[in-house]
């Protein structure tokens, strides 16, 4: 296998963590989805400055890959792929914003450099709170949550085969790059000339199987619901669990904790 | 159960693949649909599933024409073995895929792995039930297939090339199981022998057309025919 397939089947092959048992996968899938979306959209609301009170709202993946038994190197290692994209976002923000900021030891920190490091942030911890949500929740059963949250079985339906689609391109191109190496010994991955074809057939491949799939749910009764998903029922518990956690992103995103505690120390 | 009247078919305009077919398939008979590649027998089973509709003529299952209103009914009473495993199992666990199609249509969950369970015993293959899909053989993943579309307790079984890919002991435990069915079936295969062994019935089809249409023995013996249309008798009665 080569190292891009090797690494897209990590990503795809994360169902195999979702059937694992601890607290965290126990918890209903509708909480778990409230608190992840909960997390993502306070986490996003930061403005580009606040770095510090940002940072704190990593308890949130640290606590709960602790609970749920997943390393975090597990997680890092399976989105090493996408890590970089993320980080690359605000790759340029140093060059632009150059106005001083604040002075660490005598060196000028520029407000572009902070931004810079807020992007990243945000997008590491958004990347990591989704991976926890699907690491500990089976697909189909995020998707029969999302329909009991009324989103429309259409946009479910397409999220459900998107998700699929990851895991079928990737056979895809592993067995179009065996077959393409094996008759081209010595070469070292695909050479250029024949990276149109490659990739055009790879995608007629893929889409083709993607349809025999939709049909093999269609004939076996699939009609954008979800009554096969494995769900524990929304329990006190899993109120319990969304309230506190929802409170807690509220309480982060509107008080400054860091600079409170901070404040008590100095005193 | 299903009746062709005066059916064509075409993928791409001006190349016909079927041209009008008429096929009846009574309650109970099972039926091996034979021909060259690419002769158009998956063709036929995804009409009879409402996948693709004919171009001209009209399908009917169960008295129920192949359109949009009557497909979901059709689909929950046939149960279809795709040409590929793969394109087929979808689910992590090969039980997951199982449990798919009974707890769709409303069974409980404690109710569908009673039947999973039993129907896994039946073929043998208890030791897949907790495997990853993705992590079988291909033949394993064949027998799965099959495990999948039983589960849903159809009243008609329509399998594509189910023998392709296993070894002799599981090609065997498939006939056995074929054979054993009570449903109404139809079998695409060019494993002439196995279609020898599981049905009365033989339908062989050329150049869009049915060549011929009768019983098993009948057919299956032809070697004129057989030879005509790219085939050659049954190993068991090739005589060697
Ligand atoms: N999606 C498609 N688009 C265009 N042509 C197609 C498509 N699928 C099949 N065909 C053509 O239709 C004809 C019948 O195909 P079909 O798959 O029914 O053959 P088959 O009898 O099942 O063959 P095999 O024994 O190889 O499985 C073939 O000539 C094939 O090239
Ligand atoms: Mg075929």
């Amino acid at each position: 296998m080569n190292k891009l397939e090797t690494a897209l089947r990590d990503i795809s092959e994360m169902d195999r963590l979702a059937v694992k048992s601890s607290p965290v996968h126990g918890l209903s899938p509708l909480a778990k989805l409230l608190v992840t979306v909960a997390y993502i959209a306070v986490t996003v609301s930061f403005s580009k400055y606040q770095l510090s009170r940002l940072f704190i709202m990593i308890i949130y993946p640290l606590l709960m890959f602790s609970a749920s038994g997943i390393k975090i190197s597990t997680c890092l290692y399976k989105l090493r792929i996408v890590l970089p994209l993320v980080a690359f976002v605000g790759l340029f923000n140093p060059i632009f914003d150059r106005s001083p900021m604040l002075r660490i030891g005598g060196v000028a920190v520029s407000s572009g450099v902070i931004s810079m490091i807020t992007l990243m942030l945000k997008g590491v911890f958004c990347l990591m709170a989704s991976f926890l949500l699907i690491a500990t929740t089976p697909m189909d059963s995020i998707c029969a949550a999302l329909r009991k949250l009324h989103v429309p079985s259409m946009l479910v339906t397409l999220l459900l085969l998107t998700y699929r689609y990851i895991g079928v391109l990737t056979q895809e191109a592993a067995v179009m790059s065996d077959a393409y190496a094996l008759r081209a010994p010595g070469q070292k991955g695909i050479h250029f000339s024949a990276w149109g074809s490659f990739t055009g057939q790879l995608l007629l491949r893929s889409m083709d199987r993607a349809e025999e799939l939709y049909t093999s749910m269609q004939i076996r009764g699939y009609r954008g619901e979800f009554p096969y998903a494995k769900s524990s029922p929304f329990c006190g518990r899993d109120a319990l669990f969304a309230a506190v956690c929802i409170g807690i992103f509220v309480l982060l995103r509107f008080v400054d904790v860091a600079s409170l505690v901070g404040g008590l120390f100095v005193r | 159960m299903i009746e062709f009247d005066h059916v064509s078919f075409e993928y791409e305009k001006g190349k016909p693949v079927l041209t009008d077919l008429c096929l009846c398939i009574g309650q109970g008979e099972s039926v091996g649909l034979i021909g060259a590649n690419g002769a158009g027998k998956s063709t036929i089973l995804k009409l009879i599933l409402g996948l693709i509709r004919p171009t001209s003529g009209t399908v009917k299952v169960f008295g129920l024409e192949t359109v949009k209103e009557n497909l979901a009914g059709i689909r929950k009473r046939a149960g279809f073995v795709l040409q590929d495993p793969d394109d087929q199992m979808f689910m992590p666990t090969v039980l997951d895929d199982m449990l798919f199609a009974p707890l769709n249509y409303g069974m409980s969950r404690e109710e569908a792995e009673a039947k999973a369970d039993a129907v896994l015993k039946e073929l043998g293959l208890e030791y897949l039930k907790e495997r990853y899909n993705h992590r079988i053989s291909g033949g394993e993943k064949r027998m799965a297939a099959i495990a999948t579309i039983l589960t849903m307790e159809p009243e008609m079984i329509l399998m594509d090339e189910p023998s392709s890919s296993l070894d002799p002991y599981n090609r065997r435990k498939v006939i056995n199981t074929i054979k054993k069915l009570p449903q109404t079936r139809l079998i695409t295969s060019h494993d002439l022998d196995m279609i020898l062994d599981t049905c009365s019935r033989v339908v062989l089809i050329s150049g869009g057309r049915i060549a011929a249409d009768g019983p098993a023995e009948t057919i299956l013996t032809d070697k004129a025919l057989l030879e005509a249309n790219r085939m050659e008798l049954p190993l068991c009665l090739a005589g060697r």
